[in-house]
């Protein structure tokens, strides 16, 4: 009698070492994991709530300033440099990492407008109320040595901005007109004025690197090509925009900050709409900044609050404020796309985490695959009305809770009386003007 | 102390005005005094002002009476003080010059002060960098150049030559005045959209990968990373060199020899051969290569073996079918491409020459001949010899092309015709017997099968067949074989039963008819297939009109059948209904022309037309009730009732039940109480049976489970609340709506997906491990964007948008 034995084969259930994770064989016949949806809602919904848990975007403040922070520039090359502008005219240089001040400078008299830190790092330019650009060496002087300016440039009016090309030794300022210059020459290689007013922004095109654009004080925005002798364009909206940025990826999108609470994002060949409104703050937006991916940017608002926006989101992803962060007048997006750093009325930069809930340093495989999948289920579930309550749920200070309840109601009673003079005139004698074309008022060639 | 200042300036004017006109009379005498004065007045408004007054009190007395009606404005005068200054500054270092000088520029100046008064432009207070456009003053303003002006000078010069000389002559000359050039706004506003043009043109190059990235599953930052893991020594080190003769050696025979001596091992042709193909395109390649080759070798395999068999017959029918084929696709390439057919048919023509020409297939060859002597008695032999004829017939046969055929089918089709539109009426209507049955042949058959007459029908039917005699003749005369045979048989039936029936009297009534109706209708069919000719209907019933005629009189010999005859008629018709569109349709102008009163030989006929009417009658009353759906309306008006509307009653009443007949099926009411009770019964609880067979007793067949364990093991939910709609017997509610669970789900489609499927379908699959492969999750999972931890990302850089280029280059290569 033959007797039949069982036989497998030990490659199938033994590790070939001792440190290889067990094999786990699996059946993924669905009849024996019933209840797939219910139990990955499940988990998309304890996911959605462990964020809210973890979001705690607050890293840090630098404080140290003894006015209030004017404008901040990103070191481009090294992550944990943070350059800061104050009112009082003293630029202070902090690293990151340990949160501290690493040099300090009385630049200008007056306030500090712009900062700008060459493409090399090796040094960087500021402007002031004093008139004056200089040139500053970015390595801090040795002990006992006064910090001296490389190179000062005496302007006739003041600067108000400041920006550097990507590549090339020019850069550009705007005061009352927007100028190039080259580093070695003490006066602007070309002028660009477009009638007489005054700039508060400039800002090269960081892809198409010949490319400028500025923020007027006439509410208008004002496309330059730095090779032209002309200004290319110019659109004019109903109220001023405080300053404008390119996205670093996409060469013609760009988005500015205005002054009816609203940010714009506009494609520079066609000026006539914006391609998406961003509302959300309620009161004026002062600085916008672009992540460098491009996908998103954060803006600084003087309602106190920071607001990160999806860069075709027309409401905004999330909303950092602290009871002490007073008027955010810039704000920057890191070079590795993980921080934000915020500067303030009240003398403080602070440090922010991108993404809140997001888990810094570095993740374990296992825990890589983990936060991947619960980001994927938290998608796919983000229109279940459960989850997306718990996802989009913030605390907001009451003042601006009760404002953007206030703005809302204000917008819904201006629209239920354009619908009612509609209604009550001739049809078509008052045409539907969407919220897109609303805010432009006309285009200047 | 205003009044006190407004006094002072009034004084200070006059003072002014006085000092002028002093200056202009005592000149000579006082002149230094004055120049001096205003020299003096340079230095301040306030001192001047004082001087002036002192002055006006120390000279003339009239003149204040004279000044009081002068008042001027305080501005007015400054200005005119600094007119003043200006013009004397510029004289005072020549202030020891003549006289003549200094009296003519105190004239122009004080003619200045007295003549018009310019207001000068393009004094700003304000500090300014940038100076208006717009308040622009040229120095020597009023004074005209002329062109001649200019060019007079020309004259002089030597070095101008005297062609420019003559240009610039003729250019005075000449009247036309030059275009003038545009706006200064208008020519920037050019500029600038030609410049915003060539940027946006720019811009755009960048739409292709912004689409890209915009579409891609994962972007990952920074753009351009350096793969990890370890470098080529080459790379890192830059700057080796051979040093060693040995190691020169080396390198001078590779070079020599074109061989690589970096990294990627590679010739240059090789490197090359890469180039010109990818990897993915050269499997491909060879992929395709391979299949082409299997089939090749596949198909001359199978020629091989077909080239193998010996038998004849193979051969033969496999040409057949060669030829078969080709004729086919020859007559599609007569549509799709005529030149090429037209160049078949000449080959074919030319084959078909050839082989009349030869001799071929003619069976005059050696063998042919051989085979007739055997041809007596082989028949295999003989049959060969047909064979090689047939061959011959078919290749000299002529080709009949599809052009041609067209006519011939044309042809066809007029002979045709009458059958098949006899074919379709036979399918219309089995009660009219004219529409009944097909052509002739079949009429023979039945004669054949009941061969029944009536003796008081002869005469008619004896006309009937005269009239088919004489047609035939005419069919004889003209047409073909095969009908003039079936008319010559069908005479020879007839015949034999004129013969026949005679004898035979008094047969049931409806075989009569039946008779009588063949009779008539063959006849009328001979008719028509004799013409050979599609014939109109009118045509035909009027032939037919006339052998009912016929049929009349005959039937006029025998009245005694009529009345069993109608009654049997009358027995058919059912309902009351019926009997009143019968009356309708003896009213209807068709039959009535065919059929005035029923006749006894044709009372079928009248019969069947009723029937066949009454078919047709009644669908048309179908129609008129459904137009006539509005009977409400009708009724709606009680006043005036006419004969008209009395009918309509009647017909409402008959609308009525025939709606009720056409709605029969739907019942609406029933159904919706239907549908209700089966929701309820739906809702109700069902008892849940867990009762497990051979649990706690004896298994098997034919056991039945105890009662104990019945009642233990079906469990009956309690029953649920009470229905919405319970009192509601035309309300159905659904009770299947969950408020607690309508909670948790989405309400409304979100926005990117068009259709709920859509969106479901995404919801069900599962993302998890549990449900799919490690390697499935990894990929579901994996995150839109990914960054590294501590990398500088740059902005997108120009270098991006070439190797896109080159890859689209490359793509489209391929």
């Amino acid at each position: 009698m033959k007797v039949k034995v069982l036989s497998r084969n030990p490659d199938d259930y033994v590790r070939e070492t001792k440190l290889d994770i067990q094999r786990v064989p699996r059946n993924y016949d669905p009849t024996l994991h019933p209840f797939e949806v219910t139990r990955e809602y499940t988990r998309a919904l304890n996911a959605t709530k462990l964020e809210r848990v973890f979001a705690k975007p607050f890293l840090a403040s630098l404080d140290g300033h003894r006015d209030g922070v004017n404008c901040m520039a990103k070191h481009t090359k090294s992550l944990s440099t943070l350059l800061s502008g104050s009112c009082d005219g003293e630029v202070k240089v902090w690293n990151l990492t340990k949160h501290e001040c690493v040099r300090t400078l009385q630049a200008h008299e007056g306030f500090v407008r712009g900062m700008v830190v060459r493409y090399c790092g090796a040094s960087f330019f500021t402007v002031g109320d004093d008139k004056t650009i200089k040139q500053w060496k970015m390595e801090a002087m040795g002990y006992g040595e006064e910090e001296v300016p490389l190179n000062t440039i005496l302007g006739k009016t003041v600067f108000t901005g400041l920006d550097h090309h990507q590549k090339d030794g020019v850069f550009a300022t705007c005061g009352q007109q927007v100028d190039i210059w080259d580093e070695q020459r003490s006066s602007p290689i070309r002028s660009f004025t477009w009638g007489v007013d005054s700039f508060s922004c400039v800002r090269f095109n960081p892809v198409e690197t010949e490319l400028l654009g500025s923020c007027a004080s006439d509410r208008s925005i004002v496309l330059y090509d730095m090779r032209e002798s002309m200004p290319l364009k110019k659109v004019i909206m109903t109220m001023r925009s405080n300053t404008l940025c390119w996205n670093p990826m996409e060469a013609y999108y760009f988005t500015c900050s205005n002054e009816d609470y609203n940010l714009y994002t506009y494609d520079m060949r066609y000026l006539q709409r914006p391609v998406t409104v961003h509302m959300d703050h309620v009161s004026a937006v002062l600085d916008v900044d672009y992540s460098p991916t491009g996908k998103e940017f954060v803006s600084a608002s003087f309602d106190k609050t920071v607001r990160i926006f999806l860069k075709d989101g027309g409401h905004s992803r999330e909303v950092y404020h602290t009871k002490r962060m007073q008027h955010v007048i810039c704000v920057k997006w890191s070079a590795d796309s993980k921080y934000i750093m915020s500067g303030s009325d009240e003398m403080n930069i602070r440090l922010w985490k991108a993404n809140a809930a997001e888990k810094l340093g570095v993740l374990a495989p296992r825990e890589r695959q983990a936060a991947n999948y619960s980001q994927k289920l938290k998608e796919k579930f983000q229109h279940h009305p459960q989850i997306r309550r718990i996802a989009r749920h913030r605390h907001l200070p009451k003042n601006i809770y009760h404002q953007t309840k206030e703005l809302r109601i204000m917008k819904e009673a201006r629209s239920r009386k354009e619908r009612n003079v509609r209604k009550h005139s001739k049809p078509g004698t008052i045409p539907v003007v969407s919220e897109k074309e609303k805010h432009v008022v006309t285009v200047v060639q | 102390m205003k009044k006190e200042g407004k006094k002072k300036l009034f004084y200070g004017s006059a003072g002014n005005y006085s000092v002028t006109t002093i200056s202009l009379t005592a000149h000579a005498c006082t002149g230094q005094f004055v120049v001096d004065k205003f020299n003096m007045a340079k230095v301040s408004k306030k001192k001047v002002n004082k001087k002036n007054l002192k002055k006006s009190f120390e000279l003339t007395d009239e003149s204040a009476t004279v000044n009081e009606h002068v008042v001027y404005d305080d501005d007015e005068e400054e200005q005119e003080l600094n007119e003043a200054d200006e013009n004397i500054t510029s004289e005072e270092e020549e202030y020891g010059c003549e006289d003549d000088r200094k009296r003519q520029k105190l004239l122009e100046a004080i003619s200045a002060l007295g003549g018009k008064r310019k207001k000068r432009l393009g004094e700003r207070s304000e500090a300014a960098v940038q100076m208006s456009e717009f308040t622009v003053n040229a120095e020597g303003e009023g004074d005209k150049i002329d062109l001649s002006d200019l060019i007079g000078t020309m004259d002089k010069t030597p070095a101008i030559s005297a062609k420019t000389k003559n240009r610039l002559r003729k250019l005075q000359k000449s009247k036309k005045t030059i275009e003038c050039p545009l706006s200064k706004q208008e020519t920037e506003r050019i500029q600038r959209d030609v410049a915003f043009q060539k940027a946006a043109t720019e811009v755009s190059r960048w739409d292709g990968i912004i689409k890209q990235n915009q579409r891609a599953e994962q972007l990952v930052f920074p753009v351009n990373q350096e793969p990890s893991g370890p470098k080529p020594m080459e790379r890192v080190v830059t700057s080796w060199k051979a040093q060693t003769p040995l190691e020169q050696e080396i390198f001078a025979l590779l070079s020599a020899n074109k061989q690589p001596i970096t990294d990627p091992i590679l010739t240059p042709t090789e490197t090359a051969s890469l180039k010109a193909m990818s990897l993915e395109e050269a499997k491909i390649r060879r992929a395709e290569l391979q299949k082409a080759r299997a089939l090749q070798s596949y198909y001359e395999a199978k020629a091989r073996r077909e080239r193998k068999i010996k038998s004849k017959k193979y051969h033969k029918v496999h040409n057949k079918d060669k030829r078969k084929v080709f004729l086919k696709q020859f007559d599609e390439m007569v549509k799709t491409d005529p030149a090429a057919a037209l160049e078949e048919l000449n080959k074919m023509e030319l084959a078909r020459m050839q082989e009349r020409m030869s001799l071929k297939h003619q069976n005059s060859g050696k063998w042919a001949k051989s085979k007739a002597v055997m041809a007596k008695y082989d028949e295999g032999a003989r049959k060969a010899m047909q064979q090689q004829l047939e061959v011959n017939k078919e290749l000299t046969q002529k080709l009949i092309t599809s052009l041609n055929n067209e006519e011939e089918e044309e042809g066809v089709d007029v002979e045709v015709m009458p059958d098949f539109v006899n074919d379709a009426e036979q399918g219309l209507d089995s009660s009219n017997p004219w529409m009944r049955g097909k052509l002739s042949e079949d009429h023979t058959e039945k004669e054949i099968s009941d061969i029944v007459d009536l003796s008081a029908e002869g005469a008619g039917v004896a006309e009937n067949t005269a009239e088919e005699e004489e047609d035939t003749e005419k069919v004889e005369e003209t047409e073909e074989e095969a009908l003039l045979r079936e008319f010559d048989s069908r005479r020879k039936l007839r015949q034999a039963q004129e013969a026949d029936v005679v004898p035979v009297i008094g047969v049931d009534g409806e075989e009569e008819e039946e008779e009588v109706v063949v009779e008539n209708k063959s006849a009328a069919e001979e008719l028509d297939a004799s013409d050979k000719e599609a014939e109109e209907l009118t045509e035909f019933t009027s032939l037919f009109r006339g052998i009912a005629e016929q049929a009349e009189a005959a039937a006029d010999a025998s009245p005694s059948d009529t009345k069993t005859q109608l009654d049997e008629g009358l027995m058919r018709i059912k309902t009351l209904e019926d009997v009143e569109l019968l009356s309708q349709e003896e009213s209807a102008p068709e039959i009535a022309s065919v059929q005035p009163q029923p006749s006894p030989a044709t009372e079928n006929l009248p019969h069947a037309t009723q029937q066949g009417g009454k078919n047709r009658k009644r669908k048309r009353g179908i129609e008129l009730k459904e137009v006539l759906t509005k009977e409400t309306k009708v009724i709606q008006v009680p006043l005036a009732p006419t004969v008209e509307d009395k009918e309509d009653s009647d017909e409402n009443l008959d609308q009525r039940g025939l709606i009720k007949e056409a709605f029969a099926g739907d019942d609406v009411i029933s159904d919706f109480l239907r549908d209700k009770r089966k929701q309820e019964d739906a809702g109700k609880p069902k008892v849940v049976d867990l009762t497990l067979p051979g649990w706690g007793e004896w298994g098997g067949m034919g056991l039945k489970v105890s009662r104990n364990k019945r009642r233990r093991f079906r469990i009956k939910t309690a029953p649920p609340p009470p229905r919405k709609d319970e009192r509601l017997p035309s309300v159905i509610i659904s009770e299947r709506k969950n408020s607690s669970i309508s909670l948790h789900q989405v309400n409304s489609l979100p926005f990117p997906f068009e259709n709920h499927s859509q969106f479901e379908s995404i919801i069900c699959s599962p993302v998890g491990r549990t449900w799919n492969t490690e390697r499935t999750v990894k990929r579901v999972t994996k995150p839109k964007v990914v960054t590294r931890l501590g990398a500088i990302i740059e902005p997108m850089a120009r270098e991006e948008l070439m190797r896109d280029k080159n890859h689209g280059s490359a793509g489209n290569a391929k």
